[in-house]
């Protein structure tokens, strides 16, 4: 099946896309052979900041995947059909993002020649061990599970049983990603912004924000670029998901200010203040959490409202900017944060480097040429075998005219109502 | 550790051996020599200094910048430690560190400037409950039976973990090659590579042979150390007469390093 995503109904520009890729990872892995051969003082982490851009990211990448899990567990566990045809994007979003959280964390380890001595040695009172079996499971059941339901959706079958305990399976493992990598830093005695029960909660509802987001952003990309439609219920019922999930990352992230400021207790207020007010003139990241605040009201203004949320366009915006805001949050502000403040009671600062700039980004290419070459796979198997998904050439023109003029959406759903009553 | 994968090493070089010989090439000398090896008994160790939970104790009033500068010499040349000048990708294993951040949100308010600026010797606490041990992937950093914090740099895979753990800034991390920062190489004691942690031992392998840590012997006095657990040892009687200070005892590491002020 897979050799549908390579050859069947390809472009020039999906080949343009895919070699620009290709060249972003090979100026990625070029900076990372750099780094192994300088070793990290090309990085901006130092004796104090010990974890910093890479593992923020491996963070906000296992909440991505973990997010995904909003559209399988409604399908499975509460049996919304509206999600039936976008199940399987929730799942591939999730294999290229385990995959980058995992590259996240083998370019930030210093000698990775003996990266499985984290298995031949394991260590169950170790975070980071369990991290390290979570994460690749998670990705396994995610690999099975997607690409067996596709290959039935290919064949004209229904995909078997063990299929759908598989999927069940993996809705526990979307959650205890997420939760592993908490505990990796709220077990820490010293690091006061890490050193929260809250942690957990906070990433669960933050990735459950972020993860749907990117899969309407998805959507919406998929529709543009290649005509297939997700469903406009199935789109709503996923916003309506985001600005619970969102408003309860936000409250939680309000819960902190309380705490640190109301009680006073310097460290427990130092990353806050280093963050977004600047602390002993480190202020270098204060300019991303005014941005972070700023996308925070709007995005809280365009979910909140039930007509606002309602529109595409709209949406569209809300989910970029929760998005971004958990980006700013979570992958770029959060680790550094916690370490700012030294054990000798000082603040350091960390300034990320060209080399870990390039590395990051070579990652990026990695994930999203994984994602390219999977949702071209679906939308392909979708295209041979779902024809419902796609509106009619003439209508999908006019359907993305009345969408960009007058921010109406038309529904395919009502018509493909007898198909899926017929799979049944 | 160490003593089991040198056993097993012989053991193979024995089987090697035997085959060689068995094949009859004439190894004769080889095979003897690793067979005495093997055949050989395990004797206990007497020289080894003796106790469980080896501690430290640090008479602050004798010691001032100077002399802790001449215990980083002492040390730093002894085990290898790399003189990097950028000070972001430092390596130390005891250093001078003042008051006010060695004790950090435990000083008082208005301290005098003289207390507050006072250089104090800083190094790893061999934690009796180590975060730094609990949170390690591979095993590499551990407690020994007399409550010595280790590290295996062969294992240790430099994923810092254990650097974001330590609430005492004990650890650090080989950011450059350290073989390129050493002004002269001493071969009785490993030197590392890149992409490794290391942190003060407590000199275990001095302790191993009956010998004190090398920055007590340099301070002339000035440190202590010895078993905790022992009600007689020098240590035990020091924290039981003099007014002594631990680093952070809230967070429940129980360090084993005590400061007398
Ligand atoms: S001081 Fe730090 S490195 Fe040393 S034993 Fe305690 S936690 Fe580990
Ligand atoms: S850096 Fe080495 S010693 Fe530290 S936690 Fe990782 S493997 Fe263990
Ligand atoms: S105990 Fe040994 S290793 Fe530790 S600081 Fe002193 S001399 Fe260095």
């Amino acid at each position: 099946m897979i050799e549908k995503a390579l050859i069947k109904r390809t472009s020039k520009s999906y080949w343009a896309w895919v070699l620009f890729l290709i060249a972003l990872i090979a100026v990625g892995f070029a900076a990372y052979l750099y780094q192994m051969t300088q070793g990290f003082t090309v990085t901006g982490m130092s004796r104090d900041i010990s974890w910093g851009m890479y593992i923020g990211h491996l963070t906000f990448f296992v909440g991505v995947a973990a997010g995904g899990v909003m559209i399988v567990l409604p399908y499975y566990l509460h049996n919304v059909k509206e999600f039936g045809r976008i199940t399987v994007v929730g799942e591939f979003l999730a294999i290229p993002a385990v995959i980058m959280a995992l590259l996240f964390v083998v370019v930030d380890i210093g000698s990775p020649m003996k990266l499985f001595n984290v298995y031949i040695y394991a260590t169950p009172h170790s975070m980071l061990f369990w991290d390290s079996v979570v994460l690749p499971c998670y990705l396994l059941l995610n690999l099975v599970v997607g690409y067996s339901v596709l290959q039935a959706e290919n064949k004209g079958l229904h995909y078997k049983k063990w299929v759908k305990a598989l999927a069940l399976v993996s809705i526990p493992f979307a959650f205890s990603i997420h939760i592993v990598t908490a505990f990796l830093y709220s077990g820490l005695p010293s690091r006061h912004y890490f050193l929260t029960a809250m942690l957990p909660a906070k990433f669960l509802a933050s990735a459950f924000a972020t993860g749907p987001s990117l899969i309407i952003l998805i959507c919406f990309l998929l529709k543009k670029l290649c005509g297939f439609d997700a469903g406009w219920n199935a789109i709503k019922k996923l916003s309506v998901i985001i600005a619970y999930a969102y408003t309860a990352t936000i409250f939680m992230v309000g819960c902190e200010f309380f705490t640190a400021f109301y009680s006073n207790v310097p460290s427990h207020k130092a990353a806050l203040q280093y963050l977004f007010f600047g602390l002993h003139g480190h202020n270098q990241f204060v300019p991303f959490m005014i941005v972070f605040v700023i996308c925070v009201v709007f995005a809280l203004f365009l979910l909140i409202p039930r007509q606002n949320r309602e529109n595409p366009v709209k949406l569209g915006f809300a989910c970029a900017l929760v998005f971004l805001s958990m980006y700013i949050e979570k992958g770029l502000t959060f680790i550094i944060g916690g370490l700012s403040e030294t054990p000798f009671g000082e603040i350091a600062s960390y300034h990320m480097t060209a080399v870990e700039f390039l590395i990051i980004v070579g990652i990026f290419a990695i994930g999203i040429l994984i994602a390219t070459i999977l949702f071209k796979l679906v939308v392909v198997v979708k295209k041979d075998r779902d024809p419902g998904a796609y509106v009619p050439e003439d209508r999908a023109g006019l359907a993305l005219k009345l969408t960009t003029e007058k921010g109406m959406f038309v529904d395919t759903v009502a018509r493909d109502k007898d198909r899926e009553d017929e799979d049944e | 550790m160490e003593k089991m994968s040198r056993r097993k090493f012989l053991k193979l070089g024995t089987l090697c051996a035997a085959g060689v010989s068995a094949a009859a090439i004439g190894a004769s000398s080889v095979a003897s020599a690793a067979t005495t090896a093997t055949t050989g008994t395990y004797q206990k160790n007497v020289k080894r200094l003796k106790g469980t939970a080896m501690g430290m104790v640090i008479d602050m009033r004798e010691i001032d910048s100077e002399k802790i500068a001449e215990l980083q010499k002492v040390c730093h040349a002894f085990h290898n430690v790399p003189n990097v000048p950028n000070e972001k990708d430092e390596v130390k294993w005891i250093w001078a560190e003042k008051y006010v951040n060695l004790f950090a949100g435990e000083t008082t308010e208005r301290l005098a400037e003289k207390f507050a600026d006072k250089d104090f010797v800083a190094l790893c606490n061999h934690c009796e409950s180590p975060v730094c041990v609990r949170v390690c992937p591979t095993k590499a950093t551990f407690t020994n039976d007399q409550g010595i914090v280790l590290m295996d740099m062969h294992r240790c895979i430099g994923c810092r973990n254990c650097m974001a753990a330590c609430p005492y800034g004990a650890r650090s991390f080989n950011f450059v090659n350290p073989r390129d920062y050493l002004d002269e190489v001493n071969y009785a004691y490993p030197t590392r590579m890149k992409g490794v942690v290391e942190k003060c031992n407590f000199c275990a392998e001095r302790v191993a042979v009956g010998q004190l840590p090398l920055c007590v012997e340099a301070a002339g006095g000035a440190i202590s150390f010895g078993d905790l657990n022992d009600p007689e040892s020098k240590v035990s009687k020091l924290i039981a007469e003099n007014f002594t200070l631990q680093r952070k005892i809230n967070l429940g590491t129980k360090p084993k390093v005590y400061y007398i002020i």
